[in-house]
């Protein structure tokens, strides 16, 4: 099996896999970083999502081999408990997740929409986050909780 | 404290371990009184620094039933909210209160934590009188603190790390129904400090970081991966695996037992590809199903196996036939998954005659059960231990992860890990049955109600129990060949409305498939309550119509109970109902609770889309605990109810379930969220609270399907109001 190199929250990494194994596989498996999250396989839930070079991606569906020599983001990489992300900070605030497995998605991919365009307005934020799903139904504190986001970061 | 992870790290062997440094289990083994709901300390513990435990046997699920119980047992203890830790889910430590089940947590789960709690304080002064030589009327207590006229002792210094060996008196009851009985007297609401407050979670900090577990993070040392094979039809039999098919897969092997079939291997990726490549010869059964375009004809037909009128008042038939006018309206509603947000996931370790087992299940006591049971083994030497999962709204895959998990466990010699793919969790899950309900109301001349009938008709709502303590309710149990039992229930609608003449009954049919079925049914979240009420709350709306009275106004006038009452007026008012257009409200009862529902909505002709734009809700439940989670678990009643309203509906063909994913199981997603949601709480202090887990969910979907008919004049029979069936009703 062909070794992989690239990094992942600050850190080089190396895995031996196969080229097509999905990159959440050897996140939580090879690499122990049990955030992301398996919620589909099929990029339809988001809850894998990680930023390779900055952008989210699903990585339930991106072969390891896609990251070799990129820089992987996770949000643990994001954001600490001491140094939280804005997002993450507005999340605890608002008490968004219920059960937490979506957390990952949502706040993955908002934390790439709001640096992209910070001053999005509520109709493209709600645009920008189709896709993601959460099953316990916070929609309407998620919404809370980025707008709560935006407005720190602005 | 201990950490989940480092818990998790020393839970190998079966030992309670007390998360305090200076207070372990060694030390204290010889003392400890056995785990019995007589016994006070399974239910207290104060530890040597003061912090408190109070060991929890029902569930939270993300809604914060932890934070109210640590604020009542903080309450009745009078010791500060921050030092009490609510200890939940694991059957080493908490007594069987049946888990989260049907919005009890804190009417009956709780309810017991605050007498132990109470009877905790009464013990505590009684020994603090002897301790300080002073009268109990002397003592006062604050923060753990006994305070008499000379001199003060902490609840620490009496008790810290010791048991109370101390007896309560118990109904020798378990799950739901276990209560207790103590002699001392527990708090009036009015000298409340702690609860009604809004106070934070402490499982929100961790889910935003990433710095703790999910039952899909639990790894345990030789662990082997293992993707379960459920059948591509209905009602199939393995005639064959060709266990040469995964050979290149290093490390898969099959695990198979008459219709059950696994691969593991030591890498999950490898178990992943080795079940996309094995090879089964399916022996399927034709035409299992109807298929879902012919449900409602299926159900229509189909013999009724069980009846029953739990409402009959008067004379219904003969004021039928002396009806000035008759509205009669059938109303049907789909199959629906609980889809949660991951496939299920368990990890089990059998190791001679025990097993521990890590799962999401919402009742982790009758996974021991189950487990014990399916592994033919004691009760006591199966533990079960839940750890926070992909959700969990009712009787999903959780249960059937769990016990497919010891069963490759002990046919493997190794622990082994279980999760499912989406399918699993889409396609296989127990399903909220399908149903249709037929509505009839009588009137006379003048436009009053003499008559009113409902009766609802579908697939049992228990066909698989409520939860997964015998192997016959879960799938590695059928497809080794133990058949299932199924229960007969379903329900009908909850509410006070005083017609004379009223029946209200329900009727359920057999099973589709009766073992090993993709369309099994079971609970989902406030079981037959969302679907049910879909029908009789637009009837309301439908009889009002007819007898020229507006929804509001009408529901007033005849429902009966004042706090029914007060509930729809709150809602009304806060809604501004009188000049809202477009708008439908909706009303209903669960075990106690009240709810009423107005929702606004918009319709896009073009599309088809209906957004439930604005919703209002007026809501009692009793006392509450804790206005913050309250309002929280609302609104995600609210967005899910929504969700099973304008989307969710499973399909399948004559063989196989269809719906095996997002794509072909949409829910709701951000751009149909709502714009608000205003919550009207109406706290009554002096009774007690009822559930608030599941009431809201019932009245969503006809709110929005009366306000459907408010704004386009067409009445939505059929669920789910998707753009397909809007524009079909809008054609």
């Amino acid at each position: 099996m062909p070794t992989y190199r690239f990094r992942v929250d600050g850190k080089n990494v190396s895995v031996h896999s196969e080229a097509e194994m999905p990159l959440l596989y050897a996140l939580r498996n090879d690499l122990g970083l049990n955030n992301p999250h398996f919620g589909c396989g099929l990029a339809q839930c988001g809850a894998c999502t990680v930023h390779l070079d900055g952008e989210p991606v699903r990585a339930c569906v991106m072969p390891v081999s896609a990251a070799a020599g990129k820089t992987v983001t996770t949000i643990k990489g994001l954001g600490t408990p001491a140094k939280p992300h804005p997002l993450q900070a507005a999340y605890v605030a608002e008490q968004v997740p219920q059960c937490g497995y979506c957390v990952n998605g949502w706040i993955m991919t908002a934390a790439a929409v709001l640096k992209r365009n910070p001053r999005a307005s509520e109709a493209e934020l709600r645009d920008s986050l189709a896709g993601l799903k959460c099953r316990c139904g916070t929609h309407v504190s998620i919404m809370r909780a980025i707008k709560r986001a935006q407005q720190q970061m602005a | 404290m201990l950490s989940r992870r480092a818990f998790f790290k020393t839970s190998g062997a079966l030992v309670v371990s007390f998360a305090s440094p200076g207070f372990t289990t060694e030390t204290l083994a010889q003392a400890k009184p056995g785990l019995v709901p007589s016994e006070l300390d399974s239910w207290i513990a104060v530890l040597p620094t003061g912090q408190v435990q109070a060991f929890f046997g029902k569930m939270d699920m993300g809604q914060g039933l932890d934070i109210a119980v640590a604020q009542i047992v903080a309450e009745e203890l009078d010791v500060g909210f921050d030092k009490v830790e609510v200890v939940m889910g694991d059957t080493a430590t908490s007594c069987n209160q049946g888990g989260a089940s049907g919005s009890t947590g804190v009417s009956n789960g709780a309810r017991l934590l605050r007498r132990a709690a109470a009877e905790a304080r009464r013990v505590l002064v009684e020994r603090a009188a002897k301790h300080l030589d002073a009268p109990v009327s002397q003592l006062s207590v604050q923060d753990g603190v006994i305070t008499g006229p000379a001199r003060k002792v902490t609840y620490a210094e009496l008790i810290g790390g010791k048991y109370f060996h101390h007896q309560v008196e118990w109904n020798k009851l378990t799950g739901n129904p276990m209560d207790i009985k103590v002699p001392a007297k527990e708090k009036a609401p009015a000298d409340y400090k702690v609860v009604g407050k809004p106070l934070a979670r402490r499982d929100v900090a961790w889910k935003v970081f990433g710095t703790d577990d999910f039952v899909t993070d639990v790894r345990v040392k030789e662990m082997l991966h293992a993707r379960v094979i459920r059948p591509p039809r209905a009602a199939c039999k393995a005639r064959s695996v060709d266990q040469a098919s995964i050979k290149a897969v290093p490390g898969a092997r099959v695990v198979r037992e008459k219709d059950f079939v696994a691969v593991v291997a030591p890498r999950e990726w490898d178990a992943v590809r080795a079940a996309q490549m094995l090879k089964v010869d399916w022996h399927a059964l034709d035409g299992a199903f109807p298929g879902s375009d012919k449900l409602y004809d299926h159900i229509r037909a189909a013999a009724v196996v069980k009846r029953e009128e739990p409402v009959k008042r008067g004379d219904v038939s003969s004021a039928f036939e002396r009806a000035a006018k008759i509205l009669a309206a059938e109303y049907e509603w789909p199959m629906q998954s609980h889809a949660s947000m991951g496939p299920a996931c368990a990890v089990a370790h059998v190791d001679g005659e025990r097993c521990t087992v890590w799962t999401g299940s919402q009742k982790p006591h009758y996974v021991q059960y189950g487990v014990a049971k399916l592994l033919g083994v004691p009760t006591q030497n199966v533990r079960a231990i839940w750890v926070t999962g992909p959700g969990s709204y009712g009787r999903n895959d959780a249960g059937d992860a769990a016990l497919d998990a010891a069963f490759l466990s002990k046919v493997t010699g190794k622990p082994v890990r279980v999760q499912g793919m989406r399918a699993d969790g889409t396609a296989w899950d127990p399903k909220g049955p399908a149903c249709v309900h037929r509505a009839r109301a009588a009137l006379d001349a003048s436009g009053n109600v003499i008559a009113y009938e409902f009766i609802a008709k579908g697939f049992s709502r228990q066909h698989i129990a409520t939860n997964e303590s015998d192997p016959a309710d879960s799938l590695v149990g059928q497809f080794t060949g133990i058949p299932p039992k199924g229960t007969q229930i379903f329900g009908v609608p909850a509410e006070s409305y005083g017609f004379e003449n009223k029946l209200l009954a329900w009727e359920t049919i057999a099973p589709l498939v009766e073992s090993c079925s993709p369309l099994r049914t079971g609970h989902l979240r406030d079981p037959v309550g969302p679907e049910i009420h879909f029908g009789s709350e637009q009837f309301i709306d439908e009889v009002a119509l007819a007898a020229g009275a507006d929804p509001v106004e009408f529901r007033l006038k005849h429902l009966t109970n004042p706090r029914h009452q007060a509930v729809v007026r709150a809602v009304a008012e806060k809604s501004g109902w009188k000049n809202l257009k477009n708008r439908g409200i909706a009303f209903a009862e669960r075990n106690g609770t009240a709810v009423a529902v107005v929702a606004q909505v918009e319709v896009e002709r073009s599309s088809g889309r209906l957004w439930a734009r604005r919703l209002w809700v007026a809501h009692d439940c009793g006392l509450v605990i804790n206005p913050l989670q309250l309002r929280l678990t609302i609104e995600g009643n609210v967005v899910q109810g929504l969700s099973r309203t304008l989307h969710e509906e499973v399909r399948f063909d004559r063989d196989s379930v269809t719906s095996v994913d997002w794509a072909s199981y949409p829910i709701l997603e951000m751009p149909d969220t709502p714009e608000s949601i205003e919550i009207v709480l109406i706290d009554r202090p002096e009774l007690p609270p009822t559930g608030a887990g599941e009431p809201t969910i019932r009245v969503v979907p006809a709110a929005v399907a009366n306000a459907l008919y408010s704004a386009t004049g067409r009445r939505a029979r059929r669920a789910p109001l998707n753009p397909e069936r809007i524009k079909s009703l809008l054609a």
